[in-house]
């Protein structure tokens, strides 16, 4: 068994692992965003990634240059992510964190049924322009497309982080994720900031959605990839976006690994599951994750 | 002291009041046994009473479990499909095994999966162990799928009911089903009422309030939380045994997909978590609401509502609806019912 | 209706207290406890003892070598600044915290962490300084719940109704009404915990936690965000509740006139450390405290105990 270990191969299955991985970080950032400064796990991630990607597609169908449409993507993402802000989480504000986590799941229904009602129930192609042969690096074959959407990612995670450190707004959202109360007295305007959020969270649904789709190809199931986010968060805890991206690396590669190595005891088919079983098992040894903090019970 | 004075009279309201807290149910189950099956066709059995009743007992189990024992559920329809493919299975591979066996083994089958995905519980709270109810889920559904031997090797893993059969008498044709259904679901539901009324259904609600304070005053924490899981996936996968034998005869395990066990999850929100009431209440909607809604739209569009976008409509008015109930009436249906009921009472008392 | 029965609570409640009669009235809590002094032997070998605790959380130290004796009886006070580590006590104590150094010694069974799950059987009960009632059940059911820890019937049997899970409600919910009675409570006995007034929720949980009869019984701050009144009132209650149940008492409160007048002796905390242990004449007279503690008390107070 050992002998004929091919490890050029398994060099292969890992960096293709990694790769996917990184494109979970990239869904899994967005929860972690909205989740750092005001509690809401949003499961309507997903959709927004859908609404997204969908909206984009569609403008382009229609013979919008690339560059525009992008810019009118966003627009509307911002202002989707306002709106959502406004009518459906302000009015629950200071409820539980899970009757907000039950309204984004009402929310993503209602964002998937508008797009799918404005923009059709096809599938759309998204070509972003990048040739998805693959590259020999280091004696390792590796798709093109995994390399520019980790690039993509890595800028993504790069911009976020300056953001954060060292502009006036990006301050203000760590003083809320910090504590809200305190950012509320010291004179910071929480529905500015959370507006904000949803803002960023939304262009982060922007990128994700357009990779995504390039890859995936532009239809419902793309808003199914919250669901491949979901581990990813439980493994790396819910408010870490280094957790989000290292999660997002071990669940990939874990997942490509199990499906090849040991995918055929089982019959195939494991990639549905198993990441929830890596996620779980990880938490019953460290139930707050692999960054998350952990949360000292006040009585 | 005049909030005591006044709450006292309260007491006294609704001690009068006990004799019609048994009264109603009673009146509303002989009116089904027997007005029901005379006046009622064979859509309001087959569209519309069958999904009912096994929706309405999914509810009535996850209510159990994240109304009462407060911890979410996101793998309802997993159990639901495990009671179906049990029952199944039991009924085809044990020779002679009545139904009624079959079918309290397949809850028995189904408590012990909840057992299993419940372990998580010990740990986890909120969403992380909301999220791991998720595994339930996929690795219930993968392995009906992936495994032919649950299905007893016919394609995609569709199952066939079969016969449904009590000593003796056969429940044939849309009335005998529904008459099979209502039984199931009435005395389970009994039964689950007992539950929450007793000493571990208060223990249910003292560590969904605050565990631990439950954990200090002495409450068996960890037991109480399995034993949560346990019943509550007995009922859901009843309820399973249900939507597969009673209202659908043939089912297969994409049937019971992740949408599923979102819509048994939006049944209690919308009926009203915690209350038994809540989940007959929730489904009764979830049940009546697309097929009014898809009525509504031919009626008002005509041909450009077709059945893509009554799909889509439906989800929209769906998800609307989940949020304007939390934002609006947390509480769900069952407190706009009894508010409703208190001021007609309130109007008739003053009249 | 009404009326006459929240009387006949009044009545029975005197037979074992005398003192709930004294409330609001100043100098008779202070005779009051005379007698109860004696009952808590000078001498008797400690119910409780914390040896040496240390915690901290993450760097920051909130108790640091903590020695505590708590005799059979007495009424123990523990008091301290915003942040001096009482909580943080009362959490060691009943094992919610586990304590970095130290131990607990609990009717001379030693313990690095006292078994939070079996506290109730050990004969320990607490409240909580954020109201930890159970919001979904009404008081009487709250109260029950104190002694649910008895229960031998299973969910079968209780679902089923058969004889001993009957029993055991029937035998719950009488001494919950018993106690209901004790504390002036029966006349919200059915409402919803959630719905009470903040004072009687306090009142509820003290009642939960007695409900089970305990030896040692700890209160986080019980008296905090109440009125001058109702201070009074709780401070009566919790005098009576250890004259009738010959239980122990630990309490946690900022309000210093209100311990003053209540505790046997008391044990003050400032910055995690133990500063000062006596009785309340010594403490009022502990130029240490008066320095850390008593001596800003009226800023203090201010915006302490919400």
């Amino acid at each position: 068994m050992i002998a004929d270990f091919d490890y050029q191969f398994f060099l292969e299955v890992l960096t293709g692992g990694l790769l996917s991985g990184v494109m979970y970080s990239l869904v899994a950032i967005g929860f972690v965003l909205i989740y750092k400064t005001s509690g809401v796990l949003n499961f309507a991630q997903g959709a927004l990634l859908l609404f997204a990607a969908l909206t984009f597609v569609s403008l382009v169908e229609r013979g919008m240059p690339f560059a525009l449409a992008l810019a009118v993507t966003f627009a509307v993402m911002v202002a989707l992510g306002i709106g959502i802000e406004r009518a459906v989480l302000r009015p629950l504000t200071n409820k539980p964190p899970i009757t907000l986590f039950m309204a984004t799941l009402g929310l993503s229904y209602i964002i998937e049924g508008a797009a799918q009602l404005i923009w059709g129930t096809q599938v759309h192609g998204l070509e972003l322009g990048i040739e998805d042969v693959p590259l020999e690096v280091g004696g390792v074959l590796v798709s093109q497309f995994d390399i520019f959407a980790a690039a993509v990612a890595a800028a993504m995670v790069l911009l976020l982080s300056l953001f954060f450190r060292y502009t006036r707004i990006g301050l203000s959202f760590r003083a809320v994720a910090d504590d809200q109360f305190a950012a509320l007295a010291v004179g910071l305007r929480l529905p500015l900031i959370w507006a904000g959020v949803w803002a960023a969270a939304g262009l982060v649904a922007l990128v994700a959605g357009l990779l995504w789709g390039a890859r995936l190809g532009v239809q419902f199931s793309l808003s199914l990839v919250v669901l491949k986010a979901l581990p990813v968060l439980v493994l790396g805890g819910f408010d870490s976006i280094l957790g989000a991206i290292v999660g997002g690396l071990l669940i990939g590669a874990s997942e490509k690994l199990a499906e090849v190595y040991i995918g055929d005891y089982f019959g195939g088919g494991i990639e549905s599951w198993f990441a929830y079983v890596v996620a779980l098992v990880f938490l019953l040894i460290r139930p707050s994750g692999l960054f998350g903090q952990k949360l000292v019970e006040r009585v | 002291m005049s909030a005591i004075t006044t709450d006292l009279s309260a007491t006294e309201l609704s001690k009068g009041a006990n004799l019609s807290s048994w009264l109603a149910p009673l009146i509303v189950v002989a009116f089904a046994y027997i007005v029901v099956p005379l006046i009622g066709g064979s859509y309001l059995f087959e569209a519309i009473l069958l999904p009912f009743l096994a929706l309405s007992l999914a509810g009535v189990g996850l209510n159990i479990l994240t109304g009462y024992a407060g911890q979410v559920s996101l793998g309802s329809a997993a159990f639901m499909a495990a009671g179906a493919f049990a029952a199944y299975n039991f009924n085809l591979r044990v020779e002679g095994l009545p139904l009624v066996a079959s079918i309290v083994l397949s809850g028995i089958v189904a408590a012990a999966i909840g057992i299993v995905f419940g372990l998580p519980s010990l740990r986890l709270r909120g969403f992380y162990l909301a999220v791991s109810t998720l595994a339930a889920q996929f690795f219930v559904q993968w392995a009906l799928t992936k495994f032919s031997w649950f299905s007893n090797d016919s394609a995609s893993g569709v199952i066939d009911a079969p016969k449904l059969c009590i000593a003796g008498f056969e429940f044939d044709g849309a009335v005998g089903r529904y008459l099979f259904a209502l039984t199931v679901v009435v005395i389970l539901t009994f039964l689950a009422y007992r539950l929450v009324s007793s000493q571990t259904g208060r223990n249910f609600i003292a560590i969904r309030d605050n565990e631990i304070a439950a954990r200090i005053i002495g409450i068996p924490v960890l037991r109480t939380k399995l034993l949560a899981f346990a019943i509550s996936s007995f009922i859901i996968g009843v309820a399973g045994v249900i939507w597969a034998f009673a209202y659908l005869r043939t089912v297969e395990p994409a049937g019971f997909d992740l949408d599923r066990s979102f819509q048994i999850l939006f049944i209690i929100i919308i009926g009203g978590l915690a209350s038994i009431r809540g989940a007959f209440l929730g489904a009764a909607l979830i049940v009546v609401f697309p097929l009014a809604l898809s009525r509504l739209g031919n009626f008002l569009l005509g041909d450009v509502f077709d059945s893509g976008v009554l799909d889509m409509s439906q989800r929209i008015v769906l998800g609307a609806l989940i949020i304007l109930f939390l934002i609006l009436e947390p509480d769900g249906l069952v407190a706009l019912w009894d508010r409703v009921r208190r001021r007609l009472l309130l109007a008739w008392q003053s009249s | 209706m009404p009326i006459s029965s929240h009387a006949f609570g009044a009545i029975e409640a005197s037979v074992y207290a005398p003192e709930i009669f004294a409330q609001g009235l100043p100098a008779a809590p202070r005779q009051a406890h005379e007698e109860p002094r004696q009952l808590a032997a000078e001498d008797a070998a400690p119910l409780l003892s914390l040896e040496g605790i240390g915690l901290s959380f993450g760097g920051v130290i909130a108790l640091a070598e903590v020695d505590l004796s708590v005799r059979p009886g007495e009424i123990r006070a523990i008091i301290g600044p915003n942040g001096a580590g009482k909580s943080s006590l009362i959490n060691v104590i009943s094992g919610v915290y586990r304590a970095d150094r130290g131990h607990v010694r609990l009717n001379g069974a030693r313990y690095a962490q006292v078994p939070t799950q079996r506290l109730a059987r050990l004969g320990v009960a607490r409240t909580f300084q954020n109201l930890a009632l159970f919001k979904g059940l009404n008081v009487l059911d709250n109260v029950a719940s104190g002694i649910a820890y008895r229960t031998r019937s299973n969910f079968a049997g209780q679902i089923l109704g058969i004889g001993r899970s009957r029993r055991e409600q029937a035998d719950q919910r009488g001494r919950a009404d018993q106690i209901l009675e004790f504390l002036h409570l029966t006349g919200v006995r059915d409402r919803l915990a959630g719905t009470l007034p903040y004072g009687l929720q306090k009142r509820v949980e003290l009642a939960r936690a007695l409900v089970a009869e305990p030896r040692l019984l700890l209160l986080d701050e019980p008296m905090a965000g109440m009125t001058a009144g109702e201070k009074s009132e709780m401070a009566a209650y919790v005098r009576a509740a250890r004259d009738r149940f010959a239980t122990t008492v630990v309490l946690i409160e900022h309000d210093v006139g209100v311990v003053m007048g209540l505790s046997d002796r008391i044990a003050v905390l400032d910055y995690g450390r133990k500063i000062a242990d006596g009785t309340p004449d010594e403490i009022r007279n502990d130029q240490r405290v008066i320095d850390a503690y008593l001596g800003v008390a009226s800023e203090n107070e201010e915006g302490a105990g919400i």
